[in-house]
């Protein structure tokens, strides 16, 4: 049995201890917003947040989570969001940047992102690499993640739609 | 020619127009005009309606229903895997119908062979009809919906979803259904068709002060004649074509709710999860296995020998993971002599060595290139190779298939649905009627998606175990057992003149998939040019791979074009644009490039620039790379494209492609390599087979041009060509280093 508190729920699963976090959320909680790219810890496509922090969560056994907060994508977003307000400016410069393409990626990088801007608000771009590293998009959009993180922080306007 | 009968050799064409050669071809720009038929010959809405259309809605024609909110649904027959298809076609039809774009929504058209792509296969087999005059339009319409529909082909790929299904099926489809809606109206209200105008999904009569929504009238529409070749925009009326208009599939994709393939949990359904091993060497098959451990191991279900793969079943995909790593399995021999990438190059070179200086089969020819050889003041020569690589998109390969009673299920991320669904069936023995494929989102294709396998194994497991299973590959399946863009090895020979100019050119190479037009340096004036073919056997499985043979020929022709220039003592920009004098088109994006990029501005210490250009699935694209070389080894500082696909549809979703493009050909220049120890794969994953990451990403600068009155050229692969050679231009540039093989970063190790 692995106890944990799941977007703000407390949650009681029967998992092996050393099941990966990705697959005790995904198979047993049924929340797919979390993606599995590597299961090596090389990609970013599984991160969660663990008490706050980035983590890998297919390199993270659910032992590891007991008795603590494990945030997802879901739990970022919308009305279960957190409630500052930081994931909601975040997706809405993903939009206005226009950044994915087949958004496999999208859920870990924006969890990157949130843990990087809620600690750093105005990250330099020195800052976005060190964060943002860890996350491949094998589509390429690291470009608009980039531009997308600085509209997030204030620190560059949002792209227009043309009309 | 005869509109009615295809000469000898379109006919011949058509014969061999087998599934794989349509899949792996880059789509040719066809005809000219903006004529081809998107409306199905009878319009078949009434057996389409309860396939698509829910309570309150109207199908109008098999590509548009109508809400009785108003609200208008493009039925969209391609996949959406990031490059914006789905967004960008319902933007086509809605404008032809002038819709109101907020109320437009796209549907992913269901896994039936009512919504094959008919203009992309005939655009393919047959560009010639796409200028069809009126009266013969609906024979051709009619013909290449029963080939299509005979090969499966509801296909994504080959750049092509915009310039064929866009231009030839949805905007006729939007101008159909709003000549249907003026047609209804104008009936009920009694008053001239032609009096009647169309704006935001409303239906106006000026003169009598009567307007509708379209809802009002869809269900009558439906009933209406359809214009097989209605009047479609032209550019000064477009309202949504050429804008950058938000992408539809974008804000599910940022909230976690987008489903892909892999996050398929169909309802009722308690699911069972696979992981399987494939033979390491390609061919070889299960001679035995000891499972004893993974017996024992908790979570296992079952454990299944399917001959050319092992599945292993449990209670969860983690589980099966776990337990399958510990079954050892023996595996037959292979024939294959080949064992190491040494022996793979050491194929290549025979084959070339046997062609010989004008041996192998012609691929093109122009003049004398032999003799314009032999007479040229200097003459270079090179030898190229790139080596085999993976497609690795971000989602890995997976299926959950259920069979009962006789029928099966498919949930999977796929580029040809259809042609999923007809493997399953074969595999299964079942008719392809009792398959369904769902098929979601797809996590990045880039050509990884374009085969059935998958599904096939996926279908074998569930038959085995009578459950419903999902199975996933883990990466390092996908790494090392899956399609690969090929190997090769090229040898060129380029003659100058006194003048530094290119007189003659010699290329000959061993594999040669699609598109046939991809080895030639055609847009060049070279007086005298032959490209030979020496075939050679290949040890790892052939996948179209994003830009399929453009990915090696960029890399090949543009480093070699570099190289004359060098040899003539002239700046590589300018040497191209001397070459391209007789197109305006080509000109204008180098000429742009140069402005862009400040080509001509001194770099700063230790910077350099390189430039290659290369024209692919209809769009022209030219780029210059900036490298960074102080620390010894290269930094990728800037990239600038400039793009010339005719007209652009929308701008921004264009630009996201050649950026991506971009990145991904970097990204196999500077890491990209697959190497073999006793015949299989070594790499495994992303540790071994690397990524470009956010910090090792140049900034990117794409410009477009939209020189209109030629076909639209695609988007999807286009950018990826020139990215490798304008890198190793930009090396050589800096340094004198001429890299002749990629990748890139181990020469810098
Ligand atoms: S799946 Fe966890 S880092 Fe790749
Ligand atoms: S958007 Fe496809 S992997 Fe990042």
């Amino acid at each position: 049995m692995a106890n944990f508190v799941l977007n703000g729920q407390a949650v009681t699963i029967d998992a092996d201890p050393n099941m990966p976090l990705l697959w005790a959320v995904r198979e047993k909680l049924g929340l797919t917003g979390t993606k599995f790219g590597c299961g090596i810890a090389q990609c970013g496509a599984c991160t969660m947040h663990l008490d706050g922090d980035p983590i890998r969560s297919c390199s993270t056994p659910v032992s590891m989570a007991e008795g603590r907060e494990v945030t997802t994508i879901e739990g970022v977003s919308g009305e279960a969001g957190n409630g500052d307000g930081l994931a909601s400016a975040i997706q809405a410069a993903w939009i206005s940047e226009q950044v994915p393409q087949c958004g496999y990626c999208q859920s870990g990088q924006i969890m990157s992102a949130t843990a990087l801007l809620r600690d750093n608000p105005s990250p330099s771009d020195d800052d976005i690499d060190a964060a943002m590293r860890g996350n491949i998009c094998r589509c390429g959009t690291y470009t608009r993640i980039r531009r997308a993180i600085k509209v997030a922080s204030g620190q560059a306007q949002p792209r227009e739609e043309e009309a | 020619m005869n509109d009615m009968s295809p000469d000898k050799k379109e006919r011949s064409k058509l014969a061999k127009w087998s599934r794989r050669g349509f899949i792996g071809a880059g789509v040719l720009a066809g005809g000219g005009l903006l004529i081809g038929i998107g409306v199905r010959p009878g319009n078949p809405v009434g057996a389409l309606s309860p396939k698509v259309a829910g309570a309150g809605e109207n199908l109008v024609n098999s590509w548009v229903k109508i809400g009785a909110d108003n609200i208008v649904t493009a039925i969209v027959p391609h996949c959406e895997m990031g490059q914006g298809a789905h967004s960008v076609l319902a933007q086509m039809l809605a404008d032809e119908l002038d819709a109101d774009w907020d109320k437009v929504r796209v549907q992913q058209a269901p896994t039936d062979g009512s919504y094959v792509v008919t203009d992309t296969a005939r655009m393919f087999v047959a560009p010639f009809t796409m200028n069809a005059a009126d009266w013969i339009e609906p024979t051709w319409n009619g013909l290449f919906t029963q080939i299509a529909r005979m090969a499966d082909a509801m296909i994504t790929g080959g750049s092509s979803s915009i310039r064929t299904t866009g231009q030839h099926s949805m905007r006729i489809a939007g101008a159909a259904a709003r000549g249907m809606l003026v047609g209804a109206a104008a009936q009920s209200w009694d008053v001239p068709a032609s009096e009647i105008t169309t704006e935001n999904s409303t239906l106006i009569h000026k003169a009598s002060g009567k307007s509708a929504p379209y809802a009002e009238f869809a269900s009558a529409a439906a009933h209406q004649p359809m214009d097989q070749t209605p009047r479609l925009k032209t550019p000064d009326q477009y309202r949504l074509m050429g804008k950058s208009k938000a992408r539809t599939d974008i804000p599910a994709k940022i909230n976690g709710t987008a489903e892909f393939g892999i996050d398929a949990v169909p309802e009722g359904l308690d699911l069972s999860y696979a992981a399987v091993v494939r033979p390491p060497v390609p061919g070889t098959t299960v001679v035995s296995m000891n499972a004893e451990q993974a017996k024992t191991m908790s979570g296992v279900l079952q454990i299944l020998n399917m001959g050319n793969f092992v599945a292993l079943v449990a209670d969860s995909y983690w589980q099966a993971q776990q337990a399958i790593n510990t079954i050892q399995i023996e595996w037959s021999r292979s024939e294959s002599p080949i064992l190491t990438m040494d022996d793979q190059y050491a194929a290549f070179a025979a084959a070339l060595d046997e062609a010989g200086e004008t041996g192998g089969d012609e691929a093109a020819k122009k003049g004398d290139a032999q003799g314009a050889l032999a007479s040229a003041a200097t003459t270079i020569d090179a030898e190229y190779r790139v080596p085999f690589l993976a497609h690795a998109p971000m989602e890995p390969i997976n299926c959950t298939a259920y069979v009962k009673d006789g029928k099966c299920d498919i949930w999977a991320s796929t580029q040809v649905p259809l042609m999923a669904r007809s493997g399953v069936a074969e595999t299964l023995g079942i008719s392809a009627n009792d398959v369904t494929v769902h098929h979601p989102y797809i996590g990045g294709g880039f050509g990884r998606r374009l085969g059935a396998d998958e599904m096939s194994m996926a279908a074998r497991v569930a038959a085995a175990t009578g459950y419903p299973v999902k199975m996933i590959w883990s990466r390092e399946e996908d790494t090392q057992k899956a399609l690969y863009r090929c190997a090769d090895l090229a040898r060129m020979r380029a003659g100058l003149d006194e003048s530094g100019k290119l007189v003659a050119f010699d290329h000959a190479f061993t594999q040669r998939h699609d598109p046939a037009e991809a080895c030639v340096p055609a847009m060049y004036d070279i007086a005298n040019t032959s490209v030979r073919v020496a075939p050679a056997e290949l040890h790892l499985p052939f996948q179209a791979w994003r830009s399929v043979d453009h990915s090696q020929q960029g890399f090949f022709i543009e480093s070699f074009i570099d190289e004359a220039a060098h040899a003539a003592g002239a700046d590589p920009l300018e040497y191209r644009m001397e070459m391209l004098k007789g197109s305006a088109r080509h000109v204008a994006v180098l000429q742009k490039l140069a402005e862009i990029s400040d080509w001509n501005v001194e770099t700063a210490e230790g910077h350099a620039k390189g430039v290659a250009m290369v024209e692919s699935f209809g769009t022209i694209v030219g780029e210059v790379i900036e490298v960074d070389m102080t620390s010894g080894k290269p930094r990728l500082v800037n990239a600038w494209a400039v793009c010339d696909a005719g007209y652009v549809m929308n701008p921004d979703g264009f630009k996201n492609q050649i950026e991506g493009g971009i990145v991904f050909g970097l990204t196999a220049a500077m890491y990209g390599e697959l190497e073999l120890e006793d015949g299989a794969i070594k790499q495994s994953n992303f540790h071994d087979y690397r990524m470009l990451r956010m910090d090792e990403t140049p900034n990117i600068e794409v410009a477009l041009i939209n020189s209109g009155d030629v076909p639209v050229g695609g988007a999807g692969e286009p950018g990826l060509p020139p990215a490798a050679p304008a890198f190793t231009n930009a090396i050589f540039a800096a340094t004198g280093k001429r890299l002749r093989m990629l990748p890139v970063a181990k020469q810098f190790a």
